[in-house]
């Protein structure tokens, strides 16, 4: 392998991190700061293809599915935070992860009843529809190049939120200590209600995003969702910079396993995650209180 | 778990028999019906109505009633009954819902399914009982090779059959090396096997097999190593929304224009709307085409459209089949089901004239058929030529008993 794929290879790993964080950052918040398991987060990265796929049909403009697909998950979060998840408050895991299993139940039959069992496909927009050639044979997308862009955009964003931000302040003391904080004054029911609509509402956008490089079909949320929990658990729950490593060591396994040890492609990222849970149960990034 | 029945009425059911004796008597001069025949034909649906699959299982199934309504709903002069259970493509699930059709539901004849996995379980319990099982698609090999049986018929393919003629195609074509990519699953190591066969028949050489984890979709690492290793065509072989992501991000990646894709028709069937321009250009070879021109198909594609307002694909015409194949066999026996031997060898002996083509059948109850050659050409899978005529799977290991 010369130097040369190993870069084309490095740059599929770093790229795939990207939209593995974009996905996976919003469970962490979820589990990290409320306790709650959603596994109905592939479902909703599936929600976000689907509008950009509507939107594309009825509008032709890509780029309106954006704001629209922010605004639909904003709302799907506050629905799901304020008539499902605020009577759960203090159950145990079994609880959410039933509840969410029937988000899925539900938002699956609904796709389905909506848009049918077809595959379907979101053209790139046509600013970005262009490939940079790199070898003779091999050029690279540049609409997959301005996925990493939103992807760096998103963890800068991010982390100066939760670093310099009164919010960013409010989220880290409800996830360490939820009465002392409510003790405090901080409004910990509206602190939970905006972290779900802008943790569904990220995943929803993720798949706005990704529609164009994934297709859209049904179903497509179930790998994500198994990523993605691979991704936090190897990263450390509840910890955005511990998604960022996760994703990206799950990238790097992903791709270089692919080309090193094709017959144990599939296995590897498993088998790095057991051997992360080993030696660091707590994952690469270990987050205080959680 | 869904399932749902037609019932009749007992009028309509009366109405039903005493219809199809007064018809067996008087109008076709057939021999009066022994009573049990006078009983409507139950015909057991095992197909997957939910999920990924829903799309296929529906055109099989409207297809089958396509056939049959055609037929006067009727087939060896009985009134036909359906019972539907949906699958769900999950072979756990399999042998209890093949025993609730076979047992409980008490069917003359299964129809099912798609998924190869839920399929052997299927064809297990048919060679068990010995209840008549018709695959409609799914294309393990096994099903017409070792595990093959009197009583089992296929009108679909098995995986080998639009595979093996992909090699004399690419190396026609010019194409000297290759490489394959596929997900690791039972029916892409069949598919890769069957490639390398013909291809190497033909003096061509796979440099390289690319495997990616199932239902995995993420292929940029793959598509590097193929523009690294630079093999005269690529042979693929995914379906549904990973054959859109496929072909789109191959394009994607600027290796369509430098190395020529390949593959089984599944790569861009029922998936060419979405794969759009990416499509354009890639030949596949299978048992059916767009624009085939028999009066068969013709005027099956003016019928369906009709009922269904819907175009058919190749699985409505392998359901279609499915409903003739059952049809000669019943007519064989004049509708006594019970007449097993003479019922199969009738169905083993089949000449249908199918939309397809001919359509007989191997001494494993596999399909012999044309294998065309089609390229994409404005959204279709347009017919080019005959790529293997009249081309039968090897049967390999099949005893019949």
């Amino acid at each position: 392998m010369s130097a040369f794929f190993f870069f084309v290879q490095l740059l599929n790993a770093v790229q795939y991190a990207l939209i593995l964080y974009l996905v996976a950052s919003g469970l962490t918040l979820l589990l990290g700061i409320m306790g709650v398991i959603n596994l109905a987060h592939g479902v909703f990265y599936m929600v976000g293809a689907y509008i950009a796929y509507a939107v594309v049909q009825h509008f032709a403009i890509f780029w309106l599915a954006l704001p629209v697909g922010i605004l639909i998950g904003l709302a799907l979060g506050a629905l799901v935070e304020k008539l499902l998840l605020s009577r759960l408050e203090g159950a145990d895991h079994l609880s959410q992860v039933l509840l969410s299993f029937g988000l899925i139940l539900l938002l699956n039959e609904a796709q389905r009843i909506i848009f049918g069992n077809d595959a379907h496909g979101v053209d790139v927009p046509q600013s970005l529809s262009y490939s940079i050639p790199l070898s003779d044979t091999l050029s690279y997308p540049v609409y997959r190049l301005f996925v990493c862009a939103v992807g760096l955009l998103f963890i800068a964003a991010m982390g100066l939120m939760m670093a310099k931000t009164r919010i960013g302040m409010m989220l880290r003391a409800s996830a360490e200590n939820r009465d002392m904080a409510r003790a405090m004054g901080i409004d910990v029911q509206f602190v939970y209600l905006g972290v779900t609509a802008v943790g569904i509402a990220c995943t929803v956008l993720a798949g706005v995003i990704a529609a164009p490089i994934a297709s859209v079909y049904p179903g497509m949320g179930d790998t994500v969702l198994i990523q993605s929990f691979v991704v936090i658990v190897l990263g450390g729950i509840g910890s955005l910079g511990g998604a960022l490593a996760g994703s990206l060591l799950l990238g790097l396994v992903d791709a270089f396993g692919k080309q090193f040890f094709p017959t144990y492609a599939g296995f590897l990222v498993y088998a790095a995650m057991i051997a992360v849970l080993i030696v660091r149960p707590q994952g690469l990034i270990r987050v205080r209180g959680a | 778990m869904r399932q749902s029945k037609l019932v009749l009425t007992r009028r309509q059911a009366l109405k039903a028999v005493g219809g199809a004796a007064v018809a067996g008597l008087a109008v076709r001069g057939f021999p009066m019906p022994a009573l049990a025949q006078g009983a409507p034909l139950r015909v057991g649906f095992m197909l997957p109505y939910t999920g990924t699959y829903a799309a296929l299982a529906k055109n099989i199934d409207n297809a089958f009633r396509m056939y049959v309504a055609q037929k006067g709903d009727k087939l060896g002069g009985r009134a036909v009954e359906y019972v539907m259970v949906d699958d769900q493509a999950e072979p756990p699930k399999a042998t209890e819902n093949m025993n609730r059709l076979v047992d409980r539901d008490k069917v003359d004849v299964v129809v099912g399914t798609v998924h190869s996995g839920v399929q052997m379980a299927m064809v297990k319990i048919a060679r068990e009982t010995g209840k008549l099982l018709i695959i409609p698609n799914a294309g393990a090999d096994a099903a017409t090779r070792a595990a093959c049986a009197p009583n089992v018929f296929r009108t679909s393919f098995s995986n080998w059959q639009p595979c093996y003629p992909v090699g004399k195609v690419m190396a026609d074509a010019g194409h000297k090396t290759a490489m394959t990519i596929t997900w690791k699953y039972a029916a892409g190591e069949e598919d890769v096997v069957a490639f390398k066969q013909g291809f190497g028949e033909h003096g061509g050489k796979v440099v390289g097999e690319l495997w990616v984890p199932f239902p995995e979709v993420e292929f940029q690492s793959f598509l590097t190593q193929i523009a690294e290793k630079k093999p005269d065509g690529v042979f693929a072989f995914f379906a549904g929304g990973g054959a859109v992501k496929f072909v789109k991000d191959y394009a994607a990646a600027g290796l369509k224009k430098s190395i020529p894709l390949y593959g089984p028709g599944f790569l861009t069937d029922g998936t060419l709307s979405a794969q759009g321009e990416a499509a354009e250009g890639l030949k596949t070879t299978l048992h059916y085409a767009d624009d085939l021109d028999n009066p068969a198909d013709k005027a099956f594609r003016a019928e369906y459209a009709k009922r269904y307002g819907a175009q058919p694909d190749v699985y409505s015409v392998q359901g279609y089949d499915a409903a003739a194949l059952l049809a000669i066999g019943m007519d064989a026996v004049k509708g006594d089901i019970k007449a097993a031997d003479a019922m199969h060898k009738a169905m083993r002996a089949a000449k249908i004239d199918s939309p397809r083509g001919p359509l007989s059948f191997s001494a494993s109850h596999n399909p012999i058929q044309n294998i065309y050659l089609r390229e994409v050409k404005n959204g279709k899978n347009a017919y080019v030529k005959v790529a293997h005529a009249a081309l039968a799977d090897p049967g390999t290991g099949c005893k019949m008993t």
